[in-house]
C-alpha cells in the first residue's frame, strides 16, 4: 500500500466519522440528560435523507437550478422532518414513560424505529426520474437515487475528495463549533448542563427541564438531518432501512467518545470511520488477513472497536467517571 | 395570611406513604423549623412543597396562590428557594458557575454584586470561584448550596439539614447566616438533626415522627419540653 493510499483511506474514513460523528451527537445529548439510548434516532437520519429528497423530487424548480443551489432547501426540509419527528418521540412516546423501569422506554425506541422505517417502505410519496420522465411512487420498497453534485471531484496531492466529502467535513465543522458556542455560552446551554448533572437541582434553579430535553431532541434531529443529507449526496442513494446500521455505528461512536461528551461523540465518530475505512481497505493489501479486509467485514470492525473500547475504557475516550454524578 | 400554608399533606412513594397528613404555615419573615428522626419525612415534605413531588392529598399554597401543577421550575420564581439534602451543588462546575446557574432567572444587573455578597459571606468560595465545586470540602459545599440557594433573591428559603456533616464552628456560621438572613426578612423554613441550634433561632418548631407531625410550639417553649430534650437534644 502506497502513502497516498493510505492518505486516501484515512480521509474517507475521517469523512464516514464525520457523518457518523454527527448522528452520534444525538444519541449523547439525549443520554446525557435523560439516560435513554434512542434506538429510533438512526430513522431520524434516514428521515432527514428522505425530507431532502422529497423537496427536491416535489419542487421542480429546484431542478433548473444548480444542486448548490438546492441544497440550503434541501437541508431546511429534512431538517424540519427530523426535528418534528425527534420533538414528537419525545413529547407522545418518551416522556410518557419517564420514571418507568429503564427497559420500557428502550423497547419503546425499537418500536418506533421498526414504525418509522416501515412508514416510509409504505407511504413515502416519492417521485423519480425514469427515462427522463418524473413518475410518481408510493413507497421506498427500492433505493432511491439522489441527486448528486456537480463539479469535478477535488485532487489533493494525489487524494481524491468529493464534493459530498467537502460537504460532510463542513457541516461536521459547523455544528461542533456551534454546539461548543452553544453550551459554553448560551443561557440554555448552560442550563442543558446542568439538567445533565442533575436533572432535579437544575429545576430548583428554575430551569424547564423538560424544555431543555426538548431542545435536547431538536438539535440531535437537526444534525442528524444534516448528516442524511449528506449520506444521500455521498453514496447517491437512499434507502428506508439506512438508519438501521448508521444509527448503530453513531450509537458505538457515542459510546467510544463517552457517552453524554457532544465532543466524545464526533471524536469517537471519526475514530470509528478511520478505523473502518483503514480495516477495510488497508487488510486486503495484507496477504494474511486478505479475507478480513473489504467491505463486507468493514461493518465488524465497527463491533469490535465496541466491544474493546467497553472492555478497556467502558468510560470511552473523553468520559467523565461514572460516580461523580450526585 | 401566611407566606406558606401546607395543609392535611399527605405523600407516598408507591404504596408507602411518608408523609401522613401534615399541616404548618410559615409567616413572613419568620424562621420555623421542623425537626424530626431518620426517615421522618421532613425531607419528603420539602420535596413536596417545592414541587420536586407531587401530593397525593392535602394543599400548599405560598405567597396567597395554590401551588397544585405548578411545576418545580415556576415555584422558584415565585421566590421560592430550596437548598435540598446533601448539598447538591453541580460538581463538575465552577463555584461561580453555580451561583450564576442558582441566578438563573434573573436578568437584572444585580447579579455580580449577588455574587460579591456571596463571597463576602463565605470568603472560602471567593477564593476558589474558578475550581470545580465538586473539590470542595463538605462545610464549603453547604456553605455554596446556601449561597446559590440565595442568589435568586427569594422571598423564602427553605433549607435541609444545613449544618449535616459540619464542625460545630461551620455550623456555628451556618446558624449565624440564618439568623442574619432572617434580619434582612428573609422567611426560613430549617429542617434540621441539630435541634438544639435550630430550635435556638426559630419562631416555630414542629416535631415529625413517622410522617406526622407530634408536637409544635415556640421555639424556647420546645426547647424547655421534656420530650424533646429526650428525643432531640440527648438529655435523659
Ligand atoms: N425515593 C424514595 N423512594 C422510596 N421511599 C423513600 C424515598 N425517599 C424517602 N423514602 C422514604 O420515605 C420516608 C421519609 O424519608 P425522608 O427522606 O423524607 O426522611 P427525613 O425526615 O428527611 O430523614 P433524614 O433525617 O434521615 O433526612 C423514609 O421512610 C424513607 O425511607
Ligand atoms: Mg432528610
Amino acid at each position: 500500500m502506497t502513502l497516498t493510499e493510505l492518505l486516501q483511506l484515512t480521509t474517507g474514513g475521517v469523512v464516514l466519522g464525520a457523518m457518523y460523528g454527527l448522528i452520534a451527537v444525538g444519541y449523547t445529548m439525549v443520554y446525557g440528560i435523560v439516560q435513554l439510548i434512542n434506538f429510533a434516532h438512526g430513522e431520524i437520519f434516514m428521515l432527514g435523507a428522505f425530507g431532502a429528497l422529497f423537496v427536491y423530487a416535489w419542487v421542480p424548480a429546484l431542478h433548473e437550478i444548480s444542486l448548490w443551489l438546492a441544497l440550503p432547501i434541501m437541508l431546511a426540509a429534512g431538517t424540519v422532518i427530523s426535528v418534528v419527528a425527534a420533538v414528537a418521540a419525545e413529547r407522545f412516546a418518551y416522556r410518557p414513560l419517564r420514571g418507568a423501569p429503564r427497559l420500557a422506554p428502550l423497547i419503546t425506541a425499537i418500536g418506533l424505529a421498526i414504525v418509522l422505517q416501515q412508514l416510509i417502505f409504505l407511504y413515502a410519496p416519492l417521485r423519480e426520474l425514469r427515462d427522463d420522465r418524473w413518475e410518481t411512487t408510493v413507497g421506498a420498497k427500492q433505493p432511491q437515487l439522489f441527486p448528486q453534485l456537480p463539479g469535478e471531484a477535488l485532487q489533493l496531492g494525489g487524494v481524491t475528495v468529493q464534493w459530498a466529502d467537502v460537504l460532510t467535513l463542513g457541516f461536521a465543522v459547523v455544528a461542533m463549533l456551534g454546539l461548543a458556542y452553544f453550551v459554553r455560552r448560551t443561557r440554555t446551554g448552560r442550563a442543558m448542563q446542568a439538567a445533565a448533572q442533575d436533572p432535579d437541582i437544575a429545576r430548583l434553579m428554575g430551569i424547564d427541564v423538560d424544555k431543555i430535553i426538548v431542545i435536547a431532541f431538536a438539535i440531535g434531529g437537526a444534525l442528524a438531518a444534516a448528516a442524511g443529507l449528506a449520506h444521500g449526496l455521498r453514496y447517491g442513494q437512499i434507502t428506508f432501512d439506512m438508519g438501521f446500521i448508521a444509527g448503530l455505528k453513531a450509537f458505538t461512536a457515542a459510546v467510544l467518545g463517552g457517552i453524554g461528551n457532544v465532543y466524545g461523540a464526533m471524536l469517537g465518530g471519526i475514530v470509528l470511520g478511520v478505523v473502518e475505512s483503514l480495516a477495510a481497505g488497508g487488510l486486503s493489501y495484507v496477504d494474511a488477513v486478505q479475507q478480513f479486509g473489504g467491505g463486507a467485514w468493514k461493518d465488524v470492525w465497527a463491533f469490535v472497536v465496541l466491544i474493546l473500547v467497553l472492555l478497556i475504557r467502558p468510560r470511552g475516550l473523553l468520559g467523565e467517571r461514572t460516580g461523580d454524578r450526585a | 395570611m401566611a407566606l406558606l400554608e401546607v395543609e392535611g399533606l399527605h405523600v407516598a412513594y408507591g404504596k408507602v406513604e411518608a408523609v401522613k397528613g401534615i399541616s404548618l404555615s410559615v409567616g413572613a419573615g419568620q424562621v420555623v423549623t421542623l425537626i424530626g428522626a431518620n426517615g421522618a419525612g421532613k425531607t419528603t415534605t420539602l420535596r413536596t412543597i417545592s414541587g420536586l413531588l407531587g401530593p397525593s392529598a392535602g394543599t400548599v399554597g405560598f405567597d396567597g396562590r395554590p401551588l397544585a401543577g405548578v411545576p418545580a421550575h415556576e415555584i422558584v420564581a415565585m421566590g421560592l428557594s430550596h437548598a435540598p439534602e446533601g448539598r447538591r451543588i453541580f460538581p463538575r462546575m465552577t463555584i461561580e458557575e453555580n451561583l450564576l446557574l442558582g441566578a438563573f432567572l434573573r436578568r437584572d444587573a444585580g447579579v455580580a454584586a449577588d455574587v460579591k455578597r456571596v463571597y463576602d459571606l463565605f470568603p472560602v468560595l471567593g477564593e476558589r470561584r474558578s475550581q470545580a465545586a465538586g473539590t470542595l470540602s463538605g462545610g464549603e459545599q453547604q456553605m455554596l448550596a446556601m449561597g446559590r440557594a440565595l442568589m435568586c433573591r427569594p422571598k423564602m428559603i427553605m433549607l435541609d439539614e444545613p449544618s449535616m456533616g459540619l464542625s460545630p464552628i461551620v455550623t456555628q456560621l451556618i446558624m449565624s447566616t440564618i439568623a442574619d438572613l432572617r434580619s434582612e426578612g428573609i422567611t426560613i423554613l430549617l429542617v434540621e438533626q441539630n435541634a438544639q441550634a435550630a430550635l435556638t433561632l426559630a419562631d416555630h418548631g414542629h416535631v415529625m415522627e413517622t410522617g406526622r407531625i407530634t408536637l409544635s410550639g415556640t421555639g424556647p417553649d420546645l426547647l424547655t419540653n421534656e420530650a424533646v430534650r429526650k428525643a432531640y437534644l440527648g438529655e435523659d
